[in-house]
């Protein structure tokens, strides 16, 4: 079992980095030949970069769009990012600092996370507006990452699982040996969909993490006439055509 | 689609249930041969054209980061679902911006992604929506895609900022290069290369039309105010489009910049050659024609010699040339750099007002109580002025100067939530009657409000196709087609020129009744 979870992981990880590297590049090596900030727009570099921060980290948009949607998307990921910083410490012989500051909010956090994708999974099934929209992977990813949750909080609060051993085992699995798992039901459940979401991030809608960063419409300065901005493919039809 | 129902008003605007298909339709007319041909589009749809549907969206996907970005990254969160003003007055879920989107990302999503070509060869692509592209697909994208106005309103409130204008402009040109373009926009694209604008007016019969105009202005105010065509040598070339040179309300405003012109004592110039503001190949999405209608205007100002260019009321094609005027068809090194190249009539005028140049009497205007429309493409694509949000300030300051009676609609509804009129984005024709009146509902609705609760009498607007669209679907709401007014028509309404006999002089020059 022990030896099953190591090569998933190792599996898991090269996929998500793998991927996630493919994509960011392809968006990279993409050119957006307009200009098409959603104005108003900053109309400068720095002020592209309080739009996007506002943007990624209070959901400003959205903010505007819809206060449930905002308040459901919000606590799930913030709680997520509390949640995710917890976990360094299985990673590390002796955690960061501020890894230890935030602790005692990251066990909780948890909570947060189920009831944000509770909301946005009951939004889903009862506006019939988002139901139209929604195919079965929205609900599948949403009920994956709901059970991610509960098997973390069972983990914790009501099958005790022996986190030290959980903790060796990945402290000895980036060095690339094999130790021991504690034999846990929830904690089975966790590693596998935790997993599997690693698999499926750089082939899903997850790429909405990446790709706001890549968003035209937010991350353009508004200077069209200020300074020229041409694409390279769009440059090459002024040569073609100048004859 | 010949028949419907106009929407019916509710106090605050009501956001529907979904009812699919319930603007299920043919879609507009398609382009003819000979509309295609002008384009370099193929005849009619070709043998092989699910193959080559596909092989473009890969071109496509290869040329616009947006595109793709905006396909991969949509979480189907339901921010935008009753943000678009054709779901809003159709409740045809196909038009809820993730539905429309969805059309091409589903069939995306089975060619151009890893996970739609594996799922697909286990039969399971229903599971994240991918599609084949049928004949079916084709003609949804056909109906709904030309039931978009491009308006970016959905772009304000997605957390990702994906802006379905760039969906829709993606799939109308994808349908153009397989051969099944739309009539209306393309034939009007032809008319650009053959004869200079939308409208197909020649030259002759635009020199006729300014100097009727000269004479209406000379009629009324005692002074000759010159609208010059093709006159070379001149400090400013004044673009507009080319229903400012005959339809009410747009002339009244072309006259309003004319003696705007006329005050400041500038030199400016009409060119036959680019007798069109507009840029109907922003509405196909097509980057070849969009620069090939840009060149006309950098080539009518190398030809006339012009310092400066001036851009006339009109909002898509306030974005072409704010936003994408200086890639397409620059660098505009040859005009003065002293000044915004391109700059917006509004702009000017308002440069004016600051600088203390224009004498008014807004008391003209004081039979009228004025509320502004902020047309889309002007509000989320592009500015005025040197900050952001220019946009939205500066016709009105304008408007207010001119003007004693303004109210504004609500909050929600104007700035950069503002409704689209409903005709934009190459919508405004007879053959979309349905979607366009349906379109309008969100922006009927606020002005209902401010007409009965703040007595306002007309919505002024700086867009050709929002005043033709206002003109026609006004009156499917019991309100009068003369209510839509030009800004430029306030000013030149309020604006005393050097020299005018003015109402108070022609007063005092008749016997005291007193």
């Amino acid at each position: 079992m022990s030896t099953f979870f190591a090569f998933l992981f190792w599996f898991a990880t090269a996929v998500i980095i793998l991927g996630l590297a493919f994509k960011i590049r392809q968006y990279w090596a993409t050119p957006a030949p307009l200009k098409i900030p959603t104005t108003p727009a900053p109309t400068t570099k720095s002020g592209v970069v309080y739009r996007m921060a506002k943007e990624v980290i209070v959901f400003e948009s959205l903010f505007k769009s819809n206060k449930w949607i905002w308040l459901f998307g919000w606590m799930f990921h913030f709680s997520l990012f509390l949640v995710l910083a917890r976990h360094i410490r299985y990673f590390q012989e002796q955690p960061w600092f501020w890894v230890n500051i935030i602790q005692p909010f990251g066990k909780y956090a948890a909570f947060g996370m189920v009831i944000g994708l509770l909301g946005l999974l009951a939004r889903r099934i009862v506006v019939d507006r988002v139901r139209y929209i929604s195919s079965p992977s929205d609900y599948l990813m949403l009920i994956m990452l709901i059970f991610i949750g509960i098997s973390g909080l069972m983990m914790q609060l009501v099958l005790h699982t022996d986190i030290i051993a959980v903790k060796e085992f990945f402290l000895a699995w980036m060095g690339f040996s094999i130790a021991e798992l504690p034999d846990s039901f929830p904690l089975m459940v966790h590693l596998s969909l935790v997993a599997l979401l690693m698999i499926v991030f750089p082939f899903s809608k997850l790429l909405h993490a990446p790709g706001v960063f890549f968003s035209p419409t937010r991350n353009q300065v508004d200077n069209p006439r200020e300074q020229r901005h041409i694409s390279d493919w769009a440059a090459k039809l002024e040569t073609e055509n100048k004859g | 689609m010949a028949d419907f129902e106009t929407p019916e008003l509710f106090k605050n605007i009501h956001v529907p249930k979904v009812q699919p298909g319930a603007m299920a339709s043919d879609g507009p007319f398609i382009a003819k041969p000979d509309h295609q041909e002008a384009l370099g589009f193929p005849h009619e749809l070709v043998d092989n054209w699910e193959q080559k549907a596909v092989e473009e969206m890969g071109n496509t996907l290869k040329k616009y980061r947006g595109l793709r970005v905006f396909l991969d990254s949509c979480v189907k969160c339901g921010a935008c679902t009753d943000k678009c003003h054709y779901y809003l007055g159709s409740s045809d879920p196909k038009n809820m911006p993730v539905a429309r989107q969805d059309l091409l990302r589903s069939v995306y999503r089975k060619y151009h992604t890893p996970a739609g070509k594996f799922l697909s060869k286990l039969g399971l692509e229903g599971l994240i929506g991918a599609k084949s592209m049928t004949k079916e697909v084709l003609d949804d994208w056909y109906n709904y895609y030309h039931q978009c106005s491009e308006c970016r309103r959905c772009s304000v409130y997605c957390p990702y900022g994906i802006d379905t204008a760039e969906i829709t402009m993606a799939a109308r040109d994808i349908m153009a290069k397989v051969g099944q373009g739309q009539k209306y926009n393309n034939e009007i694209i032809g008319k650009v290369y053959k004869i200079g604008n939308n409208l197909g007016l020649p030259e002759p019969a635009l020199a006729d039309t300014l100097e009727g105009l000269e004479e209406d202005i000379e009629d009324e105010t005692g002074v000759k105010v010159e609208l010059p065509l093709d006159r070379k040598g001149c400090d400013i070339l004044l673009v507009t489009p080319s229903a400012d040179f005959f339809a009410e309300p747009h002339v009244d405003g072309l006259m309003g910049y004319a003696k705007v012109f006329h005050e400041a004592g500038v030199s400016w110039t009409l060119s036959s050659k680019a007798s069109e503001a507009a840029n109907f190949g922003m509405f196909i999405g097509s980057y070849e024609n969009m620069r090939k209608i840009s060149l006309r205007i950098r080539e009518a100002a190398i030809d006339l010699g012009v310092k400066r260019i001036i851009f006339g009321e009109c909002g898509h094609a306030w974005r072409v040339a704010y936003s994408f005027l200086n890639t397409l068809a620059g660098p505009f090194d040859f005009l003065d750099q002293n000044y915004p190249i391109p700059q917006h009539i509004c702009e000017f005028t308002h440069d004016l007002i600051q600088k203390d140049k224009l004498k008014f009497d807004p008391s003209e205007n004081d039979w009228m109580t004025l509320t502004f429309h902020d047309s889309c493409n002007v509000a989320r694509a592009s500015r005025m002025g040197d900050k952001p949000g220019g946009q939205f300030t500066i016709p009105r300051d304008i408007i207010k100067t001119v003007c004693n009676n303004y109210v504004d609609m609500a909050p929600e509804t104007i700035g950069e939530g503002t409704y689209c009129c409903g005709g934009g984005g190459g919508l405004l024709t007879d053959d979309l009657m349905a979607v366009r009146v349906k379109g309008a509902m969100p922006r009927m609705t606020a002005l209902t409000n401010v007409v009965k609760d703040d007595g306002v009498t007309h919505m002024a607007a700086i867009c050709a196709i929002c005043k033709s669209q206002f003109s026609k679907v006004l009156p499917y709401y019991d309100m009068g087609m003369d209510m839509i007014v030009s800004v430029h028509q306030l000013v030149s309404n309020a604006l005393i020129l050097t020299g005018q006999e003015t109402d108070d002089e022609a007063e005092q020059a008749e016997p005291s009744t007193e």
